[in-house]
């Protein structure tokens, strides 16, 4: 049966039905793991035992007639920025390789109680600040469609093992689209939400104004259902609320007006990935949709904007790692002031302490501007920008990257990896949701994503127009 | 050459609140280290800070209580710095939009002879660091964190203070009305108020600010006196030498009595702070402040002021009353419904009530000691039924049993005999033994008439009536 190839919706259906048990489910995947992990290296920590107890449970219950959760028995993984209670987690950092929460974040309390199973805690950029997955601490994740390249980043390891079936469903987190490029990599699908609408509770933060956790699956249907489950408003986030997203309308093609923003279609993008993307729009024109040009002036506002906000709060999260009450801590030292030097500078890499430098910089008196005060003010007209084009559309398409992916160690230059961010950081900055989903092949073979910008709290609308185009079009 | 001293102070505070600043740790001083954290006020990665209602409340309440400007849309923001007892290596406070701006303090200098406004600049929440204990054996530091998230208001003046002992009159002020609004127990000995002075000098009259040193992390009323004192001196020193102040920040060390540098000026920290973007901008409705400006107590400078009005009462005694709630409760109540003598009132409370309650270190609130059962043994007094000495022991009683004044005059037959001629006989026995009386009385030493008043009490065992005796013996003599 290849349970392992299976959606979750389709899971779900076979489950439901006894068609198969949730146990043959987690152990077919765990078979595929075995073939193809030593090669993809998807996972930092792989959870089999508990995995197989959960699934066991799910199938008892089942039995026993019992009300079962609306992903009873889906296997899921975890980025390793997610807390998990009792399982290591470490950010894919060496100052936190042996760190073992005491918590876990609230969304993976969510999948518990939807009767998920959970497969392990994925590969990622070191503290989630990367395109390409190549800063991990611990090891190289490799793209499925081809394992010279990367699976792009940061949520590169759950991108892989979607994408490779090693689990079925994945969460991973999205700052300037640490979600949407690894999908567009990968050929997988993938959302961003509106900021806000999922906790970010047990979350190890990167850049606490844009981080948000996101699903990451083989279909929309998909992200939809893993979306359900961890959306939501948490006493614990004071930045989260509540949201109801309307299930019942009828959605119509015909109605709808896409927004083609013409900076994003010239030089700067891969000409395939380009070609793809076009035609991905022509689809939807084909079957109904209105396509209108639009133009957003600034966007060369948008990388300093991303860069200067991200990496001023990238350098007050990550002062805490500093060996004093968990995590590595250095060996050699004489005096406190060496603790801390030596502790980071051997227990960071070489991104990290990029993007604290930076940030530090940018946000000190010594700096003698007010970059800060400057990045809100670009925020500001980026934003009235953004909204005069969603007063003539529904929604955006843009390419999710100006690249498809890259081969491995290709891309050594830290200002051209953070140029591939330049069509996922416009909703990251503005608090709105995008959706990544596989659109066509580049001629190399590697996938090629479309990226859809919604308004703010429209994933539903995001959700519907994905699900026409994967059951219409494709 | 006169100099100004020009001094502006920064005092923590820790708010009674129930919890934490931004996680549900009992808010409680001491217990064993560690003991009283969570993973969110230990700042364990992916944790969230959730801010605690109750000291938005209290911050508020303060900043009715002393005329400033409530921002009704309030914000925090982060404070980076590198210290063991930081577990985020930043600190959430507030910087751009702090909760209460403005407003002033009151202070009474010269016995209440004199009052000076000091003004604020503005009071901000914050959270509390953990507590370093320094190891010598081991030649380590250790941390504790159950200090850790503690909700602080921090009340911040403007340079308006001038001489350690109006430094002393601010810090008594404020603490007096902060405990008065049930906004901190202000127990200094527990670290829940601590103060960084700041202080500059300039010549006399001049308008232009000298360089200012800060000497942190005060925690006496004597140590900022003393730490104010010790500055002034050193300041002195160095420009009447010709030299330069250099900005410095020291600490005031308790135990040597002197203030210790912690930096210099290229040291000076850059906190780099910016908006707390964990916690959206907080904002109040008009209602919810009137609701607590409604719910303010009398404070105790405008208490004293009353109390002095009102009552006739010297600065001395109403400010004791004013700064002792339970006491002021007793006594107002005292002396307008119970209509009984203000003054007499206020002797008994400050006098042998507090004595008593004082030799078994009690508060007014464990004695059994009512306004009905003081009133009833003043109007005895007054009536002339019982002495003011036996009205003491009467007290005694009343303070710690469930007993009337009457019921005890009764036990002890303590009643006073007004009798003339049982008093009459006792004065004249006692004219008779001390004859120098009347000799001393003779040639003008009237106050002779006090010692024979004492020895008729003596030989009445305390239960005559001295008016009566002083009558008598009066009589007897110039006849």
């Amino acid at each position: 049966m290849n349970l392992n190839e299976k959606t979750a919706t389709e899971l779900i259906k076979l489950l439901n039905s006894k068609a198969c048990s949730a146990v043959e489910v987690i152990t077919d995947v765990f078979s595929r793991i075995k073939k193809v992990e030593p090669e993809i290296e998807a996972f930092i920590t792989l959870t089999e035992e508990s995995a197989q107890k959960q699934a066991k449970e799910v199938d008892e219950k089942r039995a026993r007639g019992e009300e079962l959760g609306p992903l009873a028995g889906v296997p899921v993984a975890i980025k390793d920025v997610i807390c998990t209670k009792g399982v290591k987690t470490t950010a894919a950092s060496k100052i936190l390789k042996d760190f073992v929460p005491t918590y876990d974040a609230t969304v993976v309390k969510a999948l518990q109680s939807a009767g998920a199973v959970f497969v392990g805690k994925t590969n990622l950029d070191e503290f989630a600040m990367g395109s390409s997955c190549e800063t991990s601490y611990f090891k190289q994740t490799k793209n499925p469609c081809n394992t010279e390249y990367v699976p792009g980043g940061s949520s590169g390891g759950s991108a892989a093992a979607v994408a490779a079936h090693e689990t079925v469903l994945a969460l991973g987190t999205d700052t300037g689209g640490s979600v949407r490029l690894p999908a567009h990599f990968c050929g997988i699908a993938a959302l961003r939400p509106t900021y806000g609408r999922v906790s970010r509770f047990g979350v190890i933060p990167m850049c606490s104004s844009f981080d948000q956790v996101g699903p990451m699956g083989k279909t929309v249907r998909d992200l939809e259902l893993l979306f359900d489950v961890v959306k939501g408003a948490d006493p614990k986030d004071a930045t989260s609320f509540e949201h109801e997203d309307e299930k019942n309308a009828k959605f119509d093609i015909k109605s709808l007006k896409i927004g083609v923003p013409k900076e994003f279609f010239g030089e700067i993008i891969d000409p395939d990935v380009r070609e793809q993307t076009l035609k991905f729009v022509e689809a939807l024109k084909h079957s109904g949709a209105q396509v209108i040009e639009v133009s957003i002036p600034h966007i060369d506002y948008l990388l300093p904007t991303y860069y200067t906000i991200s990496t001023i709060e990238v350098a007050s999260n990550l002062a805490r790692y500093s060996g004093t009450q968990f995590g590595f801590r250095s060996q050699t030292f004489k005096n406190l002031e060496e603790m801390y030097e030596n502790t980071r500078e051997e227990g960071l890499g070489a991104e990290a302490k990029r993007r604290i430098i930076l940030g530090t910089f940018l946000s000190s008196a010594a700096s003698g501007e007010d970059f800060l005060g400057r990045a809100i003010e670009a925020k500001r007209e980026l934003a009235q920008a953004y909204s005069e084009v969603f007063e003539v559309c529904d929604l955006l398409v843009t390419p999710t990257s100006t690249t498809p992916a890259f081969k491995l160690g290709e891309v050594t230059d830290p200002e051209k990896m953070h140029a591939t961010d330049l069509p996922t950081v416009g909703p990251s900055i503005l608090a709105i949701p995008a959706l990544t989903l596989p659109c066509g092949f580049a001629p190399n073979g590697l996938p090629v994503g479309a990226q859809l910008i919604g308004k703010r709290c429209e994933e539903q609308l995001l959700f519907e127009v994905g699900k026409f185009y994967e059951e219409n079009c494709r | 050459m006169e100099y100004d001293v020009v001094i502006g102070l920064e005092t923590h505070v820790e708010l009674a609140t129930k919890t934490k600043m931004y996680c549900g740790c009992k808010n409680v001083f001491g217990g064993r280290a560690n003991s009283n954290c969570c993973e969110i006020c230990l700042g364990m990665p992916g944790t969230l800070p959730t801010v605690n209602k109750k000291a938005v409340e209290l911050a508020v309440k303060a900043g009715l209580a002393f005329g400033c400007r409530i921002n009704t849309k309030t914000s925090f923001a982060r404070k980076n710095y590198f210290y063991p007892d930081l577990p985020k290596s930043y600190q959430i406070s507030q910087d751009s939009q702090p909760i209460c701006q403005g407003g002033f303090l009151e202070i009474l200098l010269e016995n209440g002879q004199k009052s000076k406004r000091i003004n604020l600049r503005q009071i901000h929440l914050e959270e509390d660091a953990g507590k370093l204990i320094h190891n010598e054996e081991f030649g380590v530091a250790l941390v504790d964190y159950n200090r850790g998230g503690v909700p602080l208001i921090e009340v911040v003046t403007m340079p308006d203070l001038c001489s350690e002992q109006e430094v002393k009159a601010y810090l008594e002020t404020l603490k007096n009305a902060l405990v008065c609004l049930g906004v901190s127990d202000c127990r200094m000995q527990e670290g829940s108020m601590r103060c960084d002075v700041n202080i500059s000098l300039k010549p006399a009259g001049s308008q232009q600010l000298g360089t200012r040193c800060e000497i942190k992390n005060v925690g006496s009323f004597s140590g900022a006196v003393r730490a104010v004192e010790c500055e002034v001196a050193r300041q002195k020193r160095i420009l009447e030498s010709g030299g330069e102040i250099e900005q410095i920040t020291m600490r005031w060390d308790e135990e040597k009595g002197e203030n210790v540098v912690m930096r210099k000026k290229e040291e000076a920290l850059d906190y780099r702070y910016f908006e707390e973007p964990d916690i959206p901008v907080v904002e109040l409705k008009e209602s919810e402040i009137e609701q607590i400006r409604a719910d303010l107590p009398e404070l105790p400078n405008a208490k004293l002021a009353r109390l002095i009005k009102d009552f006739d009462l010297l600065y001395v005694e109403a400010n004791l009353l004013a700064t002792s709630p339970e006491k002021c409760e007793l006594f107002e109540e005292l002396a307008t419904a119970l209509k009984c003598d203000a003054k007499k009132a206020c002797n008994w409370i400050l006098g042998d009530v507090t004595r008593i309650l004082n030799e078994r270190d009690a508060q007014l609130r464990e004695s059994k000691l009512t306004a009905s059962k003081l009133g009833e043994l003043l109007l005895l007094i007054e009536e002339g039924q019982i002495s003011n000495t036996a009205g003491k022991t009467v007290l005694e009683e009343i303070m710690w049993a469930e007993v009337t004044p009457q019921e005890v005059v009764a036990q002890k037959g303590l009643a006073q005999v007004s009798d003339e001629q049982a008093l009459r006989a006792i004065a004249a026995e006692v004219l008779q033994e001390n004859p120098q009386v009347q000799q001393l009385y003779a040639k003008g030493k009237t106050n002779i008439l006090g010692f024979a008043v004492g020895q008729c009490m003596k030989r009445s065992g305390g239960r005559g009536n001295p008016v009566i005796f002083k009558e008598i013996i009066a009589k007897l003599i110039t006849n």
